[in-house]
Order: structure tokens, then sequence, then C-alpha cells
């Protein structure tokens, strides 16, 4: 059907009326206002802007209008138009924004769930205190040498100045092997023995390691264990550098507050010869004294035995035990979780200590 | 070592109230470590009174004599006491423990029925109290010695503190209490009488026994007194017996517990010998190979030649310096006495001491050094306490062969105490500390310093530098840090092994640190072949288990064993590495080269020394069972298989820096694994290690879960990282081209893919196989494998014709390689 041609006929035109119009836009505004969702919206907009809309219809009956009512139906028709549009399009964006949440809704998950599908490893304490104990010293200008653990006899004692009839060698509960000149070294000393061989001073380093004894395997003792000593020789090298040496040292592993504390004591391969305290304000049961360490002033018999002059050079070496540090440090109280390999005990720690 | 406070009260001057702590800090600031010091009054608790014994029943019907006893202990009422013992009557004073105490041990002390009769407590003997060894009956108290009810710890002795020290092996002259004594002198700075410098007769001309001395370098001194007529039945005084038995020394007679208590006391070790059983005259020699004695432990010993032994007409009767023999050992009867009191080599008794395993009490002071000006003082010590409590009359002579050395004086530069030490000593406190140790100081640049007969261990300037630095404290040494003198580094080794051991752990291996002993067995178990190398092993002569002897080749052995162990502890799922070093023995076994002391070895030397020291290398293991992936709400779980422990192997390749095309992996037989599941890993062309699955009958015999899987890599053998050089990234797109390759079954994969990496040429950017695929319609003994192509041109965007070419020289070379056809073509 075609208006075009139609006659004007003012009383068809009544979808051109001002009040039609306006209640042409109110009811499409109503309707999209209460449409629900997406859908019902899309349902209405052809009744509202489709072909057969109010607007549009009442946009054909322009063409029935006489010439000077045409400007001004037209206008109206549009602005009544873009009214419709309008609301259609408000309640659209409403309606999308409002799916959108409401999808960010139904997506959501239990973030609470486990995950161990890739189960996590965890490295020993010791290694992990080790390796610790040798960067602090590394950062103090000591390189880390290592040695073998099945030694020269002659490394591990005569040049320490623990000779075959020195009463400490006797108390030293040393593993023999079936191989002659050799034993499981009870101390990574010898290390210090083949750095001194090798390398003229100054010499600054650590070794860490294991270490054997012939103890039976108890809550405090254990026939392999690990040991990290320390050497430095050099021209004017005191006591009081071997002080400042393990306060530091001290420090770096147990904060501020920590300090050493010395006894006197024996050892073959150092003279004066101290064992030392530490002060260690975090142990779990209270802040205190821990014996931690043995050090003193190379004996110049070692130096010599070793290939370095002991009239110009003087030198300091100190050890402490891993386990033993490992033990107060971190309330391990029996020293068979720390070799039984119990993955429990280990997984605890982490790649931390 | 135990001594008692009260003992050394006698030589030295304390303060009458002296704290345990305090007594402690003095005696550890001199360098004796302090096991314990015991206040003896606190070792009983609750009431320990004098009582009176009121009336006695005496009971029967029981196996022994039983007394039922009414004691008055100052109480309104008697206690009534049922007691064993018999050697009281009434009106005695006796030691009581009333119920609520504790005796030494524990024993708690409570009201009980016993014998048929309630018992109050209990009359105490000095044994019940810990005081002596006496068991033969109570303590009867001396008339009206005390009122009842009092403590009776003063009155039986109960009042004294026992100290319990570590003596270090340098300082023999402190095993006794004149040299305690003397080192709490320095501590409290004050006055100290030395027992061992009085005056002694000294050698007559006509000695009380002849003696020949053969070897004076074992025996430098030999000095001895003799007394006739003693009272064999004198007992040892009360007191002698509780400070012997406070220091842990059995008390025998009074001749022998005297020259244990002389020992205690001076430092002196002795002997007595029953002068009537001795034959002729003493010689002291070395013993003879074979010779045998019986010691006093009644042990029959073999002697060797090195040993030094007393003789008498009829051999050995002596083992000199270590035990005395049984032909001359005093009698119950006995009334003459020879006391001995001599000077042995340290370091002859040391060795003698270990060859017999007879760790005495004589021995442990000689070893570490006894005063060689000791022998008078303590024979005149001795005959004077023997006299005095068992009679006797003293043979006048004295016999004393002396042969000792004067020590020479040690040269001290003035400055080096000061300059080793860190804190200023002025030369006056240097003479000062050294003089209160006993040394005589002479000059004045270098000191002459003449160290005193006690302290054989002062030989060296640093000797000196010790006690000047101990006696000055060492709290007064200041905190300085040394100069630095450059950057410490880590070596590539060890920043390796802890790249490796980081990169398991985050791949879910947990570490351990086993043992690296094992059994003789584990290369049976193994099925290692009777030549592999892996059998020969260090073996420990003096192991901890017997069962296991032998030092690791493989990390293997002992990390399984730590396996099972977990497994045992109820753990299922399990994925263990270890970093550590395995023993191989070089298979010669000659002694190395004797190395001096004094100055370093020859390079000659210690190469030699060094070429019998067995290889150990690091080496990196892991093993895995039950689940690498666990089943959870994602889905399903994922067993680890030997696919997993060849991966172990590429995560510690790749963490050491190896690139993933430097590693070939290829089947290997090679035990503990299984023959069809075992890949040798190779870098480089070099095989340095193996992983796969485990074989059944390694499994079975170890009683593992089946398939456990293990890895093993030679960390030492992997070639040192080189400078990785950087690739170009090229921005064109790449073309992805499937194939899917049919080849024999039993054409390894990897040679398929070397085969396509070879034949497609630089265009190509990776290969990936994504499927593996075997059925019926393929044919029988044929697979499938399906790659995914990746090509890409550095400088322009590849055309399908290119790729395609490409792609067709790569499987055209797989096919002649490996004769493999394209799927579907």
């Amino acid at each position: 059907m075609s208006y075009r041609n139609d006659p004007y006929d003012p009383k068809q035109a009544v979808l051109l009326a001002p009040e039609a119009l306006e209640a042409a836009v109110a009811e499409a505004a109503q309707a999209f206002a209460a449409a629900p969702d997406l859908d019902a919206l899309g349902a209405l907009k052809s009744a509202h802007l489709g072909d057969r809309s109010p607007v549009s219809l009442a946009r054909r009956e322009i063409g029935s209008l006489p010439p000077h009512a045409k400007s001004e139906a037209g206008k109206r028709v549009n602005e009544a138009r873009q009214s419709v549009q309008g609301a259609f399009d408000a309640r659209l964006a409403e309606l999308e924004l409002e799916r959108a949440a409401r999808v960010l809704v139904e997506e959501r998950v239990d973030v609470s769930l486990p995950w161990d599908r890739a189960p996590r490893g965890a490295r020993h304490p010791l290694t992990t205190l080790m390796e610790h104990m040798g960067d602090l010293f590394v950062g103090m200008g000591y390189d880390v040498v290592e040695s073998p653990e099945l030694e020269l006899e002659w490394a591990n004692f005569d040049a320490l100045n623990i000779g075959v009839d020195h009463p400490a060698r006797g108390l030293m509960d040393t593993f023999y092997v079936d191989l002659p000149g050799l034993v499981m070294r009870t101390h990574t000393s010898p290390g210090q023995v083949r750095t001194m061989l090798h390398r003229q001073p100054p010499i600054r380093v650590v070794c860490p390691g294991r270490v054997y004894r012939t103890d039976d395997l108890d809550a405090t003792h254990s026939p392999v264990f690990h040991q990290i000593e320390g050497l430095v020789v050099d021209e004017g090298i005191s006591m009081a550098h071997l002080k400042g040496t393990l306060d530091h040292f001290a420090r770096a592993m147990f904060g501020p507050d920590a300090r050493t504390r010395w006894r006197p004591h024996y050892f073959p391969f150092t003279e004066p010869s101290a064992e030392f305290d530490v002060w260690f304000a975090q142990h779990r049961d209270g802040p205190r004294w821990v014996e931690w360490g043995g050090c003193g002033m190379v004996n110049p018999r070692v130096l010599a035995a070793s290939g370095i002059d002991p009239e110009r050079y003087s030198g300091f070496a100190f050890g402490m035990g891993v386990e033993r540090t490992l033990m107060f440090r971190n309330g391990v109280s029996d020293m068979r979780d720390m070799v039984e390999g119990d993955v429990r005990f280990t997984r605890n720690f982490g790649m931390a200590v | 070592m135990k001594l008692s406070l009260s003992w050394l009260r006698e030589y030295v001057e304390l303060p009458a109230v002296l704290s345990a702590d305090e007594l402690e800090r003095k005696l550890v600031d001199l360098g004796i470590e302090v096991e314990s010091i015991v206040d003896q009054a606190a070792t009983i608790k609750g009431d320990l009174v004098v009582g009176r014994v009121l009336e006695i029943e005496e009971l029967t019907g029981f196996k022994k004599p039983i007394r039922f006893t009414r004691v008055d202990v100052g109480a309104a009422a008697p206690q009534e006491i049922v007691c064993g013992a018999r050697n009281f009557e009434v009106g005695d004073l006796v030691v009581v423990i009333l119920p609520g105490g504790e005796l030494p041990g524990g024993f708690k002390i409570g009201a009980r029925k016993t014998y048929g009769r309630n018992s109050n407590g209990m009359i105490c003997s000095a044994a019940e109290l810990g005081l002596s060894g006496d068991h033969s009956g109570i303590i009867v108290l001396p008339p009206d010695s005390a009122p009842t009810g009092v403590d009776a710890r003063p009155i039986v002795g109960l009042d004294d503190v026992v100290l319990d020290l570590e003596i270090t092996p340098d300082r023999g002259y402190q095993m006794s209490i004149r040299g305690v004594a003397r080192e709490l002198s320095h501590a409290y700075e004050s006055a100290y009488t030395d027992p061992g410098l009085g005056d002694a007769p000294g050698a007559t001309a006509e000695p009380p026994h002849p003696l020949r001395i053969d070897d004076t370098i074992g025996c430098d001194r030999f000095a001895a007194r003799v007394v006739r007529g003693i009272d064999p039945s004198a007992p040892s005084p009360e007191w002698m017996q509780r400070r012997l038995i406070t220091a842990g020394v059995r008390t025998i007679s009074l001749a022998v517990d005297i020259t244990n208590y002389v020992m205690l006391e001076l430092g002196q070790p002795m002997h007595v010998f029953d002068l009537n059983l001795v034959r002729g005259a003493l010689v002291v020699r070395r013993a003879r190979t074979g010779e045998k004695l019986t010691t006093l432990d009644g042990v029959a010993r073999v002697l060797d030649a090195e040993d030094m032994v007393i003789c008498d007409d009829s051999g050995p009767i002596c083992l000199a310096a270590v035990m005395g023999g049984e032909t001359t050992e005093m009698q119950p009867d006995t009334v003459d006495v020879l006391l001995e009191a001599a000077h042995w080599d340290p370091v002859m008794v040391g060795r003698t001491a270990r060859r017999h395993k007879l760790f005495s009490e004589a021995a442990k002071r000689w070893e570490r050094g006894v005063d060689p000006m000791l022998p008078l003082v303590a024979l005149d010590r001795a005959v004077e306490l023997l006299t005095r409590h068992a009679g006797g009359t003293v043979d006048e002579r004295v016999l004393d062969q002396n042969h000792l050395v004067a020590p020479a004086p040690v040269l001290l530069d003035t400055t080096l105490a000061t300059r080793r030490i860190g804190v200023e000593y002025p030369v006056e406190q240097v003479t000062t500390l050294l003089g209160r140790i006993g040394c005589a100081v002479r000059g004045v640049e270098p000191l002459e310093v003449t160290r005193p007969s006690w302290r054989p261990d002062l030989v060296a300037p640093i000797d000196l530098v010790e006690e000047v630095a101990r006696l000055g404290g060492f709290g007064v040494i200041p905190s300085i840090l040394p100069p630095t003198r450059g950057g410490g580094v880590l070596t590539p080794a060890q920043r390796r092994r802890r790249m490796v051991g980081r990169a398991m752990a985050e791949n879910g291996y947990v570490e351990v640190l086993s043992y690296p002993f094992v059994s003789t067995g584990a290369a049976d178990v193994f099925g290692l072949a009777a030549d592999d190398p892996r059998r020969s092993a260090v073996r420990l002569t003096n192991p901890i288990s017997d069962q296991e002897p032998l030092l690791r080749t493989s990390l293997l052995p002992s990390l399984l064993g730590t396996l099972k162990r977990n497994l045992g502890r109820g753990e299922r799922d399990l994925a263990l590495y270890e970093t550590g070093t395995v023993f191989l023995p070089h298979l010669t076994a000659v002694a190395p080269p004797v190395l001096g002391v004094d100055h370093g070895p020859s390079d000659e030397d210690w190469a030699a020394a060094n070429a019998i020291v067995p290889e150990q290398p690091w080496h990196l293991a892991a093993v895995l069972t039950g689940e690498a992936a666990p089943a959870g709400w994602w889905g399903a779980g994922r067993t680890a298989t030997w696919s997993d422990a060849i991966e172990a192997a590429r995560i510690g390749l790749a963490a050491a820096g190896m690139a993933a095309d430097r590693i070939t992996v290829r089947a290997a037989e090679y035990p503990p694994w299984h023959p069809g599941r075992c890949a040798a890993i190779a870098v480089d062309g070099t095989v340095i290690g193996y992983a796969g699955e485990l074989h059944p009958s390694v499994v079975a015999a170890l009683e593992l879960p089946k398939r456990t899987c293990a890895m093993e890599l030679d960390l030492d053998a992997i070639p040192a990282t080189v400078v990785t050089q950087a690739i170009r990234i090229s921005t064109f797109p790449a073309a992805l081209i499937d194939v899917a390759l049919v080849v024999d079954a039993a054409v390894p994969a990897a040679e398929v893919e070397a085969a396509l990496v070879a034949g497609a040429g630089e265009l190509l950017e990776s290969v990936r196989l994504f499927d593996v695929y075997a059925s019926e319609q393929l044919g029988a003994g044929l697979k499938s494998l399906a790659y995914k192509l990746t090509f890409r041109a550095p400088d322009r965007t590849l055309t399908v014709e290119e790729a395609v070419a490409a792609r067709d020289t790569a499987v055209a070379l797989a096919s002649s390689r490996v004769g493999a056809t394209l799927r579907g073509a």
C-alpha cells in the first residue's frame, strides 16, 4: 500500500499529530524499559522502530501534507524517532552490561581448590645452610675449597701437628681403610693444608664438607657429619682479626645482637686455641650462649709442614659443625632427622633454611 | 677427672663461699672444661639425720637375720626401722634417712612393710651414701659425737663439692690437685702452696734395692724407697677412701690406695711392690718380643720390643708406667713394700697403652707429661702416709737414678705476643704472666724463658704466647676484621652443583644425604658382572656396621636404602635425589711416600702421595616410585616411569649448562637397570650416566615397589660450560607442517628425528614428536611417529612450495636412513 499518490486528507494524517508522536515515544520508552533481557528487547525493536512502527508510519504520512506543513512534521517525526532509538540504545547498553556482569558471576570458580599436581621438591637444609655460610665468606673475599673425603693420613693428621704419637690422634675416632696411608678425613682441615701447599699467601678460604668419626648414630652424634672451616694466612694476621671475623660471621648468621665468647682450649693445629660460643637471641628456648666451634692461630708447625714461612706469615683458622648450627638455629632436636632422609623433614625446609 | 674442692683448698686459698657458677666460669676461662660441679650435700635429698638406737628386736625365720629397731631421731616418738646390718648395738649413734628422702642413684625412701614389720626409713651404710665402697655394715658414729635429730651430712663428710673436669691433652700437669690448685691460684690471684716442691731425702750412696736401667730413653729417672713391717690389716683412713671414691678410684688396700692418692694429689703415678716377692735386682729395659706378663687386671699379655718393663730375676714383673704385674702384687699379708716413682718416655707409654688397650690413669698422665722432678717428693709423701697409718720402719736409704736433661731456654721476641694476639702486652706483663706459671725469665730481647719442670709442653715461642693470651684473658682481645685482599669466588664446579641441586628440587625431587657405607652384597644384588669396576670398592677396617664395610662406588645403593626407609614410614609417591662423592680406588695399593712435617713435601713426593688417593668424583642420582603427578580434582594422576628417570638426567644436564642438542640418549644394557628400559646418557658422545627402570630382580631383591626407576650421572664428567652464543630471532612467520612417518617398531625415535633434522636443512626451526601410534591396520611390527615441523626463514616469509620442499627432503632422508614411509602416501 502506498500513500504517495493519495490526495491530502488531514483526517488520515492522525499519526503525525504531536500528541500521537509523543504517545508513541512514551509507549516505546516504557516498553523498552520493561524489557527484562536482551532477547525481549530485540523482540520489541520492530514494533517501535520497524517499518510498521508508529513513527515509521507517521513518516509516511508526511507526503500527504501540504508542502508548508511537511518541514515541521518531518522535524517532529525525526525527533520522535531519535527519542525511540535513544531509548532503545540506552536499554540495550544497560542490558549488555547486566549480561556481562552476570557472565562473570556465572564463570566464578573455587580458587581455593588445592593444587599439588606438580609436587614440589626440596633441598636438604644442611646443603642450603652450607651454601649460605659459604656465600657469606665469599662476600668477605674467601674462596670455597673442597678436598677428598678419603684423604691422605699425612694431610689429615701429620701436617696438622698430629703426629702418630700425638695424644690427640687417639682422641679422634678415625675410620681407617684397607689402603695404606689413607683415612676418612676427621675434619675438613686437610683442605686447608692442600690449599697452602699450592698457594702462597694471602690465603682466605673456607672448606665446607663431609667428615667422618666412628661415633654411633644417636640424638647428638653421627659418624658422618658436616663442617665448615676457615683459614686466613697473611702478613700481620692476629687473633683480633680472628675475633673480628667470627663476630662478623655470627652477626651475618644470627642478627645484629650476635657475638662470640671464647674459652681457652687445645687443638694441635692452632696455638693459641679457643672454643667459642655464640650469643643467639632467637633460640627457641630464649636468648642464650650456644657452643658453636673451635678456632685459633695456625700453629707455626702447620704452616711449615704446608710449605709456608712461619716467620713471615701468620694465620688463623676456625671451624664449626653444620649439623650443630642447624640444630640450634632451626630447632632440630635429633641428629637422626638430618641423616635419615625422611622427606617430611626435608620438605619442611623447601628451598630455604 | 673428678676431685673434691676441700682437697684443692688445702693448696690454694679460695673464697670461703664459692658458687658453682663462678667456679665453673673461672675454670672455663683457664681452659679447663667443666663437666659438672656437684655439691655432695645435695646428692641426698630429704632428711638425713643422726639417730640413737633405743631397742633391737631380732627377727628370725628369714633367710638372713633381720633386726627390727626403734631409733630416736629427735622426734617425739621413736622411728621404727627394719635393718639388715648387725654391726651396731643399743645406744649407738647411726645415720638415718627418713621417709621422703632419696639416696644417690635415685633410690627413694618410703615407709613400707617389710619382713612383716613397718619400716619408716633406713639406717645407712657408707656405700649407700656414696661415701665409700664399704657395704660391710651401717655407719656407727663415735659416741656422743652429735645430738639426735641433727643433719648428718656434715658429720659423715657429705659437705664437699665435687668437680668433674676435662683436661686437654697438652696439659698433663692439670691432671692433679697440684695442677688445678695452681690454675685456680692464677684465676683468684691468691696464695698457692706447691705440694710438689717440698724437701725430700735425696739419693743415698747405697740404694735400698739394687737397680739397673738399660734404656735411659724410655726411663730417664727411677726412684724407690722401702718400708718394712707395716701392719697389713691397717685400713685406709676414711678421708682418704672418701677422696679416692670421689675421684672414681676403687679403694683396694692402704698401700695401693696411698699410691693412687699421691698420684691424684701430685700427678706422679707410682707403683708398690711386695718386696719379698721381688727376686733379686730390678732391671728396667725394653721387653723382648713375645715376652709374657700377667698384669694386675688378670690379663696375660704378650709384650712388644717397644714396651718398657721392670724386671727381676724372674723376668718382667711390671708393664712400666701402665700397669703392675701379678707376681709382685700386694698381698693381704704383705708387710715389706718397695714404693717406686719413676719418669717414663711419654711416646713409649702412649704406644704401649694403645698397643695393649690399657688406658690406665697412670698411662693417661704419662702420655700427657708428668713432672720429672716429682719422684722423690711423691715417695716421701707416700712413705709418710704409709707409716702414719700402718706403722713399719722406713729404710733410710733412697734409690734415685736420674738421667734427666735440663730443658734449654726458649727465646721469646718480646713483641711476638702483641703481634700474634693483637693486644698490647708490655714486656713487664709478659714477664709477670710467664713467671706466674713457673717460668724463669731472663734477658731483655729476646727473653730467655726456662719452663718449669711440670710444663714439658712449653717448647716453642708460640707456646709461651698462648700462656700470655690465656692468663691475660681472651676477653681483652679486640674484634677487628682483617684487611680485604680481593674477592672470593665459587668455582664453576661449585656453581654447577648448586644449579643442578636447585633444578632437581624445583622439579619435584627431595634431596637426601645418605651415608656412603654399603654392604658387600650390594654389588650382587645389583647384578654387577664379576669384572664390573664398581665392584672394586674401598673397605673400612673399622666400619660402624660390619654389614656395611664398603665405601660406595655408586650413589644408588644408599639412595635406594633411603627410598625404602621412606616407604616404610608410609610414603608412597617418592622422588629423591642426592649429590655426593663416590670412591673409586686405583688398583695398585702402595703406601704413599713418607712426608715430613718440617717443610712442605717436594712436588714429586706430593704427586706420588696423591696418586694413591682414590678418585672421588661427584655424582648425581635420583630414584622414583609411585606417582610422578597425583590424581586430583583435575583428573587422573601419572605414574613415574623410566621416562621420568631419563628426564631427571636431562634436567640435571640442562642445569649444568648442557644444551639439548649435545645430549644423546640411547638404549643400553647396564645393571642395575632393566635391559629393555635403560638409557645411556651421553654428552658430546661420551656416556656420563644411565637412567631408566630398575631390573625386576633388583626391585625384588631390595623389596622395592615394582617399576622403581633410577638415574645416576657422573657430574664431574660433564664438560665445562662454554659461553653460549646467541641465535638470531627471525620475525617472519613460520610454516607448520605435520608429517606422520611409519617405521619399523625397533627404530629408535631419536634416529628418526635426527634424520628429519639433518634432511630438513636450515629452514627447519624445530621438530616435535607429538604422537606415537601402532595398530593392526598399520601392520605388525610397525609404528607411526607424528611430527610437527616448524619452518622459518631468517629473511623472508616462506612460500608453501619452499616449506613443502624442505619437508620432502626431510622425509626423503628419514626414508633412506631408517626406512621411514610417509603415512597415507
